[in-house]
């Protein structure tokens, strides 16, 4: 097919640049899917706040996309750890392939499939600062987030000339590049910013589980755009990273139900749904390179990996992460990137490579540190922005702003009414 | 004239009305509010975080009654939401100075029915 639209546009595939536009609109409504799984955790005064700070990401970061995000992470490189400007306003950026990143589809598409990640990504941080930060500081630190750290950790990772990608490291779908880096950039903001008061004894319940367990759903039904989609066409690889995607959250949330039934006495629905999110996350690297029965020990191990997390680990150093971004994004990220070094198989993507379990040591080690390199340029800079901003307009609602509520104190609004 | 308050457990108000009506007492307000006794509740669990769970959902029960009424209600509560657990609550009977029927301005005992 051609669109006809210029002499040098170069043919696509239909039925890729169909998958990649359905995929694209999949991940889109995970931002959504995730402001409800966290607003129905935090408590009613503060439900409005998650909303808004979710969709305020689907604005600002596609601008900053479309503005310059774009060439950063993915334009023609610099020294292996950025892009430079030359794609910034989309420059070039049209109805033709870029064969480096998606031969059978327009450039334009596959720009928009990678905008939906960078706009969850910065979105996922804020269960870590939920309920307490000033809406103000929270837009300018996720903007800064995401051209400082977002930008250039995509390049590294999946940018051409990127130099984790030269490395070998296999990030299928966003492993370290969006669970690693939002999660450890969560455990900052948590560290950063400082307890809610009251917590941990006299933090109220999750206000609204049903809205948490609607939001997961959605999650779930969004991240078969988010994997399958990264195959960037309609084929095999797509298949069977729809077909793990699912299993590994099958897995994880039935092992975390059964963590619940074994040590709080009772399988819970929020036990249920983390599980099935850290699935989902420890899936994301490894959806390109391992099969079905991989899937499932990914699943279940990063479901009893994460529940320690949070479960005990959080307990033990005081944290406050409120909605546990670092204890399952963090976490499972960690660990679903080692876990691709451990269960990847060439037989299933001839462009992978071979894990530990298949005979090859090196990819673990090649796994551990992009993980490792991640995780240390996610929290030097992710600290190093907050303290900026909290230097120029600080970081925290007031004492008394916190007692009232975000919805009201943020945003002159509230969530629910009492009456009518 | 009196003013009942009962604070039930919020499973047995179908019971209480039934017998109430049985016995043609049918002004009642309920509300579901939360309170304590002496009883513990069952606490909820959070990703492995156990709330407290201090406050109950309890349901209240406002009767206003004419004398001759005021022990047909009382029966009632006490059948119908009595299980003989801890935690089927309470029955406050306080006097009333005064009812007043908004449509029509009538006071006192008739307007109470």
């Amino acid at each position: 097919m051609n669109l006809g639209k210029k002499e040098d546009t170069v043919p696509i595939n239909a039925g890729d640049t169909a998958w990649v536009l359905i995929s694209s609109a999949l991940v889109l409504l995970m931002t959504p899917a995730l402001a409800f799984f966290y607003g129905g955790l935090v408590r009613k005064k503060n439900i409005l706040s998650i909303l808004m700070q979710c969709f305020m990401m689907i604005g600002l970061i596609t601008i900053q996309w479309v503005f310059f995000g774009y060439s950063l992470a993915f334009g023609p490189d610099a020294g292996g750890v950025i892009g430079n400007f030359a794609w910034s306003f989309l420059k070039g950026v049209g109805a033709s392939p870029n064969a480096d990143y998606a031969a059978t589809i327009p450039h334009l598409l596959f720009m928009a499939f990678q905008l939906m990640f960078a706009v969850i990504t910065p979105a996922l941080i804020l269960g870590a600062f939920a309920e307490r930060m000033k809406f103000a500081s929270f837009c300018v630190f996720s903007l800064l987030w995401a051209t400082l750290v977002y930008d250039p950790v995509a390049h590294w990772v999946w940018g051409v000339g990127g130099f984790l990608k030269n490395a070998g490291a296999l990030d299928f779908a966003g492993g370290t590049v969006v669970h690693v880096n939002a999660g450890i950039a969560a455990l900052v903001c948590a560290l950063v910013l400082g307890k809610r008061q009251g917590f941990p004894a006299k933090i109220s319940p999750p206000h609204n589980l049903p809205l948490a367990v609607l939001g997961a759903g959605l999650l779930w039904f969004g991240w078969f755009g988010f994997n399958a989609g990264s195959a960037l066409a309609a084929n095999e690889i797509a298949v069977n990273a729809f077909v793990v995607t699912h299993v590994a959250a099958a897995a994880g949330g039935l092992a975390w139900a059964l963590l619940d039934w074994k040590f709080s006495s009772h399988p819970t629905m929020l036990g249920k749904i983390t599980g099935a999110v850290a699935g989902l996350v420890a899936i994301t690297p490894a959806s390109g390179f391992v099969d079905p029965i991989g899937a499932v020990w990914i699943g279940v191990s990063v479901s009893v990996v994460c529940f320690f997390a949070v479960s005990f680990v959080k307990v033990k150093f005081g944290y406050d992460d409120s909605l546990d971004a670092f204890g399952v994004h963090g976490i499972g990220g960690i660990w679903g990137a080692l876990m691709t070094g451990l269960f990847a198989q060439k037989s299933v993507n001839p462009a992978g490579a071979d894990g530990l379990f298949y005979g090859n040591p090196a990819l673990f080690l090649i796994q551990i540190k992009a993980v490792l390199v991640t995780i240390v340029y996610s929290l030097v800079v992710t600290f190093v922005i907050l303290k900026a901003v909290q230097f120029v307009m600080g970081l925290k609602v007031s004492p008394e702003e916190e007692r009232i509520g975000l919805d009201l104190t943020q945003h002159r609004e509230a969530g629910y009414t009492v009456l009518d | 004239m009196k003013y009942i308050i009962a604070i039930i457990q919020p499973d047995r108000i179908d019971h209480v009305l039934e017998a109430l009506t049985a016995r043609e007492i049918h002004l009642v307000t309920v509300s579901t509010v939360l309170g304590r006794g002496r009883q513990k509740g069952i606490s909820a669990v959070y990703r492995s975080h156990k709330e407290a769970g201090s406050l109950l959902k309890k349901a209240k029960l406002e009767i206003a009654v004419n004398e001759e009424f005021v022990k047909p209600t009382i029966d009632a509560i006490l059948e119908a939401a009595r299980t003989g657990n801890i935690g089927d609550g309470k029955i406050f009977v306080l006097d009333m100075a005064e009812c007043i029927r908004i449509r029509t301005g009538e006071t006192h005992g008739v307007a109470i029915g």
